[in-house]
């Protein structure tokens, strides 16, 4: 008989009460005890958010939206920031200083509607010491101009986390700061290379229309040294980027796509000043400066650049800026890098130990959950280890540091060789762009020189001609727009359906990938909540009780899941209570014996209940019930492995101990292969060897234990619960909520070849009719101007469209938060 | 026919004060925060009818 706790009535209880939300945040109310007047709030925080503000009267805050707020529940320890007293730290963040008027930057994460921001724009109502602040809507950022004297950093920080909006302060930011803004000269370019482009179209024009009668000499000149005045910044400022990465790849001897543009750009732009100034034509000025425009936009498209999230977090982003040293003097706040071995630390709850030390006094209760993937805290006893990265749950700890915060056991996985590599670069390399681009070239110089051969025999004065305009005709333009504007869309898709890629070189990783290998802790399984099912003997709620009372002191993984699941119940005190390591619990409670533990311990395996690695068996005097740990799934996982399965192999990989073994093979299948207790370094080292057999893979992981497989794989997920929370360095970050969109993500990305390849075809045959008037040396400047925009206009057609309707074909959506 | 030098001159002018205008916008941060600039003028509104 299966005794199944019912969640349900719990949600029921809540959901009558639910009328009622908080004030500040909406969150249900349970109780209507937490009241200011009328207005109810959820818990003591969201109360004392509300007070601040009204005593600013900054109450318009809840009327722009209702419920602005985010839930306070969990309160901020008073000492968090007193780092920010220190003035070496302090200065890091500054961006301007003259002594007293300072300005500063800080990311607030919580930042998400019109009262955000209406709030943060009103600092100075609350402090007069603030002179102005400014949020900037789209990267989270919050500039406040303060005078020094008059408040502090940190009174700042903490003003700010008082009203609830923390900021988040990390090591990484303050030591690169990194401008998050996009390239301003990319869009100048753009912006030049389009007025030109106009302009020297529409002063061609004329010549265009004139094949018949002949224009006007003296406009002819007018027109063609506009034109040749238009196209000189074209040719120089717009289009450099071409040369120089052309150069680049000369230098290093490989001849990449930009190369037969570079050399195409030079041909015609020295022809067509030959031309003008022999006063022998008007030179092919337009459908060079329309090739630069295009091509400018066909970058700046593909170039999406998503402001508030970070793709190249180390470990460093979740390490405290300063930690809390015991000296002689009392408490001092040190910056992390001045850190030195033999440095006693003071650690609250919460906070993560900043290098490997050891324990000197407190109950140290320490979730390595992000460093391994192992989801159970460890008890750890005094004047043993406790390694940096993990944090600490309970009680105020003090330790020793006895390794430099860069020589601990985490951070010395950031060494290995796979962090050295430039993942985009290699990307690049491994491009079926710059592959296609080599034969292309080499294909192109034969036929040029096949032509050269021709009119040297027939006709040597059509040399010149024939194979200038054969190489103006060739330029791979087309190949480059193909390429990028696909991408473009793609990327644009992909975001609107909640995978956010680093950048367009991921796109063709992933539709090579064959083989995909997920972390499981986090990414397969949600943490936090764990399920029982039970079966035996059937437990009254007085047993249940008394259970409780048993398991609630242990600090077994089981037990406290196990306890967890049982929720608060009446405790009652224990005659004796003995836990055996190993074995598990015997106490006597109310006059009846009672063993919680594994069944051999409990008997349990004279009585044939079913066997379970993640099974805890409960004896009460005679009667034994068993109970098994349910995982608990994320909800897209049953919905998307059949899919994957069929067209991926499959792996997994866990820090975790394998006691939920037999669901998870059944999930991914028979052969799959599943390993368990992976330390990030073997998860690192299990993806090389899947590479060295010649697989491109894929990893989904969600904390640092994953980086190291991350950084390793061909491209890395990051399945992130918010996107702009703090994720791994990797290549895309892929929004929990869409996790059930994978496969049909993967089927759109593998569509991308297909689409490159079929808009290429096509700018093919543009190419072929050019060449076929360019051989003859009868290619007129008209010809070139006609067909280079329709060769264009093609490929953006085919490539917006194919991937638009692919990606409707597989249920994605084209436009943002559907 | 000569008005076609004048009238080139001024349709390029034209342009060039358009681009000129461009590259204005783009270096004064105005592409920066595009939600922003809209939530905030929203703001402005609201104060307003409080005050009156």
């Amino acid at each position: 008989m299966p005794l199944v706790k019912e969640p349900e009535n719990e949600v029921a209880a809540k959901g009558k009460k639910a009328d009622v939300l908080c004030y500040h945040c909406g969150t249900p109310c349970v109780s209507n005890t937490i009241a200011i007047e009328e207005k109810i709030f959820c818990c003591d925080g969201c109360k004392l958010v509300y007070e601040i503000i009204n005593d600013n009267g900054l109450c318009d805050y809840y009327k722009i939206q209702s419920h602005p707020g985010l839930l306070q529940i969990k309160g901020i320890r008073n000492e968090k920031y007193a780092y920010l007293d220190n003035e070496e730290i302090a200065k890091q963040l500054y961006d301007f200083t003259n002594g007293d008027h300072t300005i500063v930057t800080l990311y607030i994460p919580g930042v998400h509607c019109s009262s955000c921001m209406w709030l943060l724009e009103h600092l100075p109502k609350v402090n007069p010491a603030i002179i102005e602040s400014r949020l900037n809507f789209t990267s989270k950022e919050v500039t406040i101009h303060f005078s020094k004297s008059k408040i502090s950093l940190r009174s700042i920080t903490e003003l700010l986390a008082s009203i609830g909006y923390e900021p988040y302060i990390s090591l990484d930011e303050t030591e690169n700061a990194q401008p998050k803004s996009f390239n301003k000269q990319k869009i100048y370019k753009l912006g030049i290379a389009g007025f030109c482009f106009g302009n020297i179209m529409m002063m061609s024009f004329p010549e265009y229309l004139s094949f018949t009668s002949g224009i006007e000499q003296q406009y002819a000149h007018l027109f063609r040294y506009l034109n040749l005045f238009l196209a000189i910044p074209v040719f120089f400022y717009c289009a450099s980027e071409f040369f120089v990465t052309a150069w680049k790849g000369l230098k290093q001897k490989t001849l990449n796509i930009d190369a037969p543009i570079a050399l195409a750009l030079i041909i015609t732009f020295s022809r067509s000043i030959f031309e003008i100034a022999t006063n022998t034509g008007a030179g092919y000025l337009d459908s060079m400066s329309g090739i630069v425009f295009f091509m400018l936009v066909g970058r700046v498209v593909q170039e999406r650049t998503y402001r508030s999230i970070s793709f190249n977090r180390d470990y460093k982003s979740y390490f405290p800026i300063g930690v809390n040293v015991v000296t002689e003097n009392g408490i001092e706040s040190k910056r992390l890098q001045d850190l030195k071995e033999k440095d006693v630390v003071r650690l609250h709850n919460d906070e993560i130990i900043p290098a490997d030390s050891i324990v000197l006094k407190g109950k140290a209760f320490i979730d390595y959950s992000f460093v391994t993937g192992e989801s159970e805290p460890v008890a750890i006893k005094q004047n043993e280890m406790v390694y940096a990265g993990g944090r600490q749950v309970g009680e105020q700890l003090t330790i020793e540091i006895i390794k430099p915060v860069a020589g601990s056991y985490l951070t010395s996985l950031w060494n290995h060789y796979a962090f050295s590599k430039n993942k985009e670069e290699q990307n690049d390399k491994e491009s079926v762009i710059h592959l296609l681009s080599k034969y292309f070239t080499w294909v192109l110089l034969f036929l040029a020189a096949c032509t050269a051969t021709y009119w040297a025999v027939h006709d040597p004065s059509k040399i010149m001609g024939s194979v200038t305009a054969m190489l103006i005709v060739a330029c791979p333009c087309a190949l480059l727009l193909s390429s990028t504007f696909t991408n473009g869309n793609l990327l644009r898709i992909l975001s609107n359906n909640g995978l956010f890629v680093r950048d367009s070189s991921v796109i063709e990783q992933l539709a090579k990938t064959d083989e995909i290998v997920f972390d499981k802790t986090g990414t397969i399984t949600q943490g936090g909540t764990s399920i029982f099912t039970t079966t035996g003997h059937q437990l009254t709620e007085d047993e249940l009780d008394l259970l409780y009372s048993v398991v609630c002191h242990s600090k077994h993984p089981l037990s406290k899941s196990l306890s967890a699941w049982l929720g608060n119940r009446k405790e009652t005190e224990a005659d004796t209570w003995k836990e055996i390591t190993g074995k598990g619990i015997e106490a006597i409670i109310a006059d009846k014996l009672i063993l919680v533990g594994s069944s051999e311990f409990t008997g349990a395996n004279n009585q044939k209940i079913k066997a379970d690695k993640a099974s805890v068996y409960v004896r009460i005097n005679n009667n034994i019930t068993c109970f098994t740990l349910v995982p608990v799934f994320r909800d897209a996982i049953p919905k998307i492995m059949p899919a994957l399965k069929q067209k991926f192999k499959l792996a997994l990989l866990s820090g975790d101990h394998d006691k939920q073994k037999d669901s998870l093979a059944q999930l991914l299948g028979k052969d799959s292969e599943l390993l368990f207790e992976q330390k990030p370094l073997n998860k690192l080292q299990y993806i090389e060897s899947l590479q060295q057999k010649g697989r491109t893979v894929m990893m989904i992981g969600d904390g640092l234990n994953d980086a190291g497989a991350l950084q390793q794989s061909n491209v890395g997920i990051t399945l992130a619960d918010d996107i702009n929370n703090f994720t791994p360095s990797c290549d895309a970050i892929l929004d929990a909520k869409k996790f059930d969109l994978l496969p049909a993500i993967m089927e759109l990305a593998k569509s991308s070849r297909f689409i490159i390849g079929l808009s290429f075809t096509i700018s093919i045959v543009y190419n072929v009719i050019g060449l076929y008037f360019a051989m003859q040396g009868i290619l007129s400047p008209m010809v070139a101007a006609i067909l280079m925009p329709c060769s264009t206009l093609s490929i953006v057609i085919i490539t917006s469209g194919v991937s638009s309707l692919t990606a409707l074909k597989h249920g994605l959506s084209l436009r943002p938060n559907d | 026919m000569s008005a076609l030098f004048v009238l080139v001159g001024i349709s390029i002018s034209v342009a060039g004060f358009f681009l000129v205008a461009f590259i204005w916008s783009v270096k004064t941060n105005q592409f920066e925060d595009k939600t922003g600039a809209a939530l905030r003028m929203l703001h402005e509104d609201e104060i307003d009818n409080n005050l009156f």
